[in-house]
């Protein structure tokens, strides 16, 4: 599958870096990610030409848009009201059928003729790195979607969530124009992780860019990156591969599907798993193998979310489900450890010259 | 810190093991511990004393000591660091370090340092070749040194030649010369050695602050050197292995008899074991004067006083051959392997000017790494196991005129009371009398013999006294793997649930669990067996055959560039250093699993 619906999906074969503008950071990253030969669960954003339309379609006058202009930065109460107004208008439309065509002719690809499969689907926000960073949160993530019209209904919510409160605000607060309000929706193929966490190529602690950090847990990845469990934590020389710092934690509850309301729901981690690390060996190695590369790929340090699940032939595989740009020790101004001296051994007279210990 | 202060004994609370009251009177009068050493921190010399000291061998600590502090004190003129003292309690060496702290005193010794140790890095592949010109220079010096026989009537050339002495004074003069030319070696030993840690120390605070995660072992590895002599004696055995091949000989080394039988055996056999005892003689001088030990003890014998351990090594050697497994060290891919990972640290620097000062203090530790590598085998292999074997003909002497039991209760004395025991044999062949000694000793070092056996059941405290603030002593980070973090380490009592856990220093990667076997001895190396965990109080550089065969090493004491982690990296084997206490709380025969990414022990059963 290629472009549908002029424009309305894109299939993250077809997506890089350089179209975030039309489907967002979120699917941007994924395409690349596949287009670099990185596994990532197979999915299609609808691209922000799609959510244009439909606002279009359900709003021509732009009230929509005045409205939330008219708004006070502070005026909590009022911003409250007229969102929900808007979201409820949004909640209440049809789906063009153009748009709701090519979005069930996306979906029918991925489920590939076996049934109703299971798919995540996300907001993928257009803003820049630093401002997606904050606006992350305010977005919806709808997991373990099945069915097309379920699907094409998610879709439709990611949209309102442009319409949260916090979200209305947070525009109001950056000045942001509400005419260059864009966002795409990832649909995605669920993965159902036997286990699932973080990796960073550089430390978060330290800031250390030759180690690379892992954190996994059992089950679904929203349990790490929720913070309900303590993962498994190791730590790997990017050069050698050794593990430098493994810790195995006590991991007492997991998320997994919820398969009859969809979603997930947490549950208890049965007694002998909890404080068994849910990565071998040779699993944490092939996780900073790919770690590496995609660091390369970018050419800066990542913050992965990662997941391994069965792939139906009794083993498994390891998913990228996001990688973004390390952001917190990027924007830090890093001290240089030293400088060159006159001669090679002016460094040993400055560090046995007393000179104290940074 | 302060809640750590009390954590370990003073030396004044150490009280005798029962049974060895006098011990004492085994060592010189300045080792013991005086009333103002309890305001001074102290710690076990493990790593280099794990046993008991017997007298003699005392002076493997006095003269170590006297050449170190030498020249940090006083040649070079280190800033911040004096020299070290040393304590005997109970057997044990005891050691600390005196910093300087006064600023003033700091910039007065820098001045005076970089002068001198700028001439000395300067100057440095010149002053080493003349170094080991030297050091071969004083090892035949020793190997030359003829002990007298004192026979019953002198040689006649001390006639024909108009020598005019007669043999006694030689008795004199050979053993001060043999007591000198060991107080020189190690002179020499400390000429370059703490130059050579202070440019490891720079480049490793430099790699610590550039890449705060980096372990301890991965520095190592970029400084390490490949073609180290430290090596070679396990090439020699390889050497001796394909040769034993070639000649379809392997079957009679591999067959359990003592090297005494299996050589006469294949003396017999005609040219084949011929050929292959001419490869060993030539092989045994000097690569086979590897001592078991560190050159520490009179009792560490080497493989060449004791070549089953070689015997046995050429023998798997030979076995891996017929098997079709390589034994090759591969040097080539070693080499390949550093220069990647030095190459990859390097471009993750994060500016032209980082990279500058890497290049800088690397080349530096490349430049004085080849002494600090082989250095040991010229000294406490090659020189102490002939010089131990010279004093061996004066202990025979001694026995010969039944002043001493047997040759080796010659280390029961102190080297003092050697001189005079010999002095009063030359007496009485002079005299023409016999000497009291007869009486006199015997029962001393009976006695002596007695209460040494009877310390080895002592365990020494890691530490004594207060903790000091900081301690930032490039020797004790390096050899000894002594830290503020170790020394808290030590003081805390096991947390709760993880009394089964023992904390080090991750010297070589891997993960491997097995059997232990706890050996507190250097010479016991031949009970490891096969797929075995080694415990011991300190690993040896020259156990390298023997690594071959086991899963992983811990060790109680030692930091990440002791020669014993090197080889283990080498090998590929796991090792954690450094744990402190692992002979005391590991038992023969319990599984443990070695993790030496992690640096953590864990008791399995």
């Amino acid at each position: 599958m290629t472009q549908t619906g002029a424009g309305v999906t894109l299939n993250f074969r077809d997506v890089g870096v350089a179209d975030r503008p039309t489907v967002g950071g979120k699917g941007a990253s994924l395409g690349e990610l596949t287009r670099a030969g990185i596994r990532v669960p197979p999915g299609f954003v609808v691209s922000t030409a799609a959510f244009e339309r439909f606002l279009a379609e359900i709003d021509p006058q732009g009230s929509i848009r005045r409205a939330i202009e008219g708004l006070g930065v502070g005026d909590l109460p009022v911003i409250a009201k007229v969102a929900e107004g808007v979201r409820a208008r949004i909640a209440g439309a049809p789906m063009p059928d153009d748009l709701a065509q090519a979005i069930l002719a996306g979906y029918a690809d991925l489920c590939a003729g076996a049934g109703d499969e299971p798919v995540a689907v996300r907001s993928s926000a257009t803003s820049e790195d630093g401002a997606e960073a904050s606006f992350a949160g305010l977005q919806d993530t709808y997991l373990w979607i099945r069915g097309g019209e379920r699907v094409l209904h998610a879709v439709r919510d990611c949209w309102a969530s442009l319409y949260s409160a916090e979200s209305v605000s947070y525009r109001l607060r950056l000045k942001l124009p509400e005419g260059g309000l864009a966002m795409g929706v990832v649909v995605q193929r669920m993965v159902n992780s036997r286990c699932s966490g973080v990796m960073f190529t550089r430390s978060p602690l330290t800031g250390d860019r030759s180690v690379i950090a892992i954190e996994s847990s059992w089950g679904l990845g929203s349990s790490v990156v929720s913070g309900v469990v303590t993962p498994d934590k190791y730590v790997l020389s990017k050069v050698t591969g050794e593990i430098v710092k493994r810790t195995v934690s006590h991991k007492t509850v997991e998320h997994v599907p919820d398969l009859a309301a969809g979603g997930v729901r947490e549950i208890p981690v049965p007694e002998e798993r909890r404080d068994a690390p849910c990565l071998d060996e040779a699993q944490i190695a092939e996780l900073a193998g790919i770690g590496k590369r995609v660091e390369a790929h970018y050419r800066c340090p990542q913050d992965i979310e990662w997941a391994f699940a069965p792939d139906g032939d009794g083993g498994e595989r390891l998913y990228l489900l996001q990688s973004r740009p390390e952001t917190i020790w990027a924007n830090k101004e890093a001290k240089p450890a030293a400088a060159p001296k006159a001669n090679a051994y002016a460094h040993v007279f400055a560090l046995l010259g007393g000179a104290k210990k940074s | 810190m302060s809640a750590n202060a009390r954590a370990f004994l003073l030396p004044s609370e150490i009280r005798d093991v029962p049974g060895t009251e006098g011990w004492e009177s085994m060592y010189p009068y300045f080792t013991r511990f005086r009333p103002e050493d309890d305001k001074v921190f102290w710690f076990y010399n493990a790593m280099h004393f794990p046993e008991p000291m017997p007298a003699f061998d005392v002076l493997t600590a006095e003269i170590p000591y006297q050449g170190l502090g030498a020249f940090t004190t006083r040649v070079f003129s280190f800033p911040t660091t004096l020299g070290i003292d040393h304590r005997i309690v109970n057997g044990r060496v005891y050691i600390t370090a005196y910093p300087v702290t006064d600023p003033s005193e700091i910039g007065r010794r820098l001045a005076l340092f970089q002068e001198r140790a700028g001439f000395y890095y300067q100057n440095w592949n010149r002053l080493y070749d003349e170094w080991k010109q030297r050091m071969l220079a004083l090892i035949k010096e020793v190997e030359d040194i003829k002990v007298p026989t004192l026979p019953e009537f002198d040689d006649i050339e001390v006639v024909t030649s108009g020598r005019g002495i007669g043999q006694n004074h030689y008795v004199r003069e050979t053993y001060h010369r043999c007591v000198e030319a060991f107080s020189k070696m190690w002179h020499y030993h400390f000429e370059f050695l703490m130059l050579g840690y202070g440019a490891y120390l720079v480049f490793f605070e430099f790699c610590k602050k550039a890449f705060p995660e980096i372990a301890d072992q991965t520095v190592a590895r970029m400084v390490a050197g490949i073609d180290v002599f430290m090596f070679r004696p396990d090439e020699e055995l390889k050497t001796l292995a394909r040769l034993a091949v070639e000649l379809g000989l392997d079957g009679k080394l591999g067959d359990g008899s003592n090297p005494a039988d299996i050589m006469s055996a294949l003396e017999q056999m005609g040219e084949p074991g011929r050929k292959w005892l001419d490869a060993l003689e030539k092989a045994r001088h000097p690569w086979f004067l590897m001592s078991t030990g560190d050159g520490f003890y009179h009792h560490h014998r080497s493989w060449n006083d004791d070549l089953s351990i070689p015997f046995s090594a050429i023998a798997r050697y030979a076995e891996m051959l017929k098997a079709g497994k390589s034994i090759e060290r591969p040097t080539a891919a070693l080499k390949k392997e550093r220069e990647r990972i030095i190459a990859e640290y390097r471009a993750l620097l994060s500016s032209d000017e980082e990279r500058g000062a890497f290049d800088q203090m690397l080349g530096l530790c490349h430049l004085v790494f080849p002494f600090v590598e082989d250095h040991k085998f010229y000294c406490e292999h090659w020189f102490t196991t002939i010089w131990f074997n010279k004093l061996r003909e004066f202990g025979a002497l001694l026995a010969r005129w039944g002043v001493i039991a047997e040759t080796d209760d010659f280390f029961h004395l102190h080297h003092t009371e050697a001189d005079l025991a010999l002095q009063e044999v030359s007496l009485a062949w002079a005299a023409g009398s016999a000497p009291a000694g007869r009486g006199y000793w015997k029962p001393i070092l009976t006695e002596r013999k007695r209460i040494w056996e009877k310390l080895k059941e002592w365990s020494p405290p890691p530490a004594l006294g207060p903790i000091p603030e900081d301690i930032a002593d490039p020797a004790l980070q390096m050899l000894w793997g002594i830290t503020s973090e170790t020394l808290a380490a030590w003081a805390r009592k096991p947390d709760a649930g993880h009394e089964h856990e023992l904390h080090g220093f991750a010297a070589s990667p891997g993960i491997a669990e097995g059997v232990a076997r706890v050996l507190m001895n250097a010479n016991d190396i031949g009970q490891m067996q096969d797929g075995e965990i080694l415990i011991c109080p300190v690993t040896n550089p020259s156990w390298g055959p023997v690594f071959g065969k086991i899963r992983a090493t811990v060790s109680d004491i030692g930091g990440t560039m002791s020669h014993a982690a090197i080889v283990a990296r080498e090998y590929g084997m796991p090792a954690v250093v450094g744990t402190g206490g692992a002979t005391k709380r590991i038992k023969t025969g319990q599984r443990v699993r070695v993790d030496g990414n992690s640096g953590v022990v864990t008791i399995l059963s």
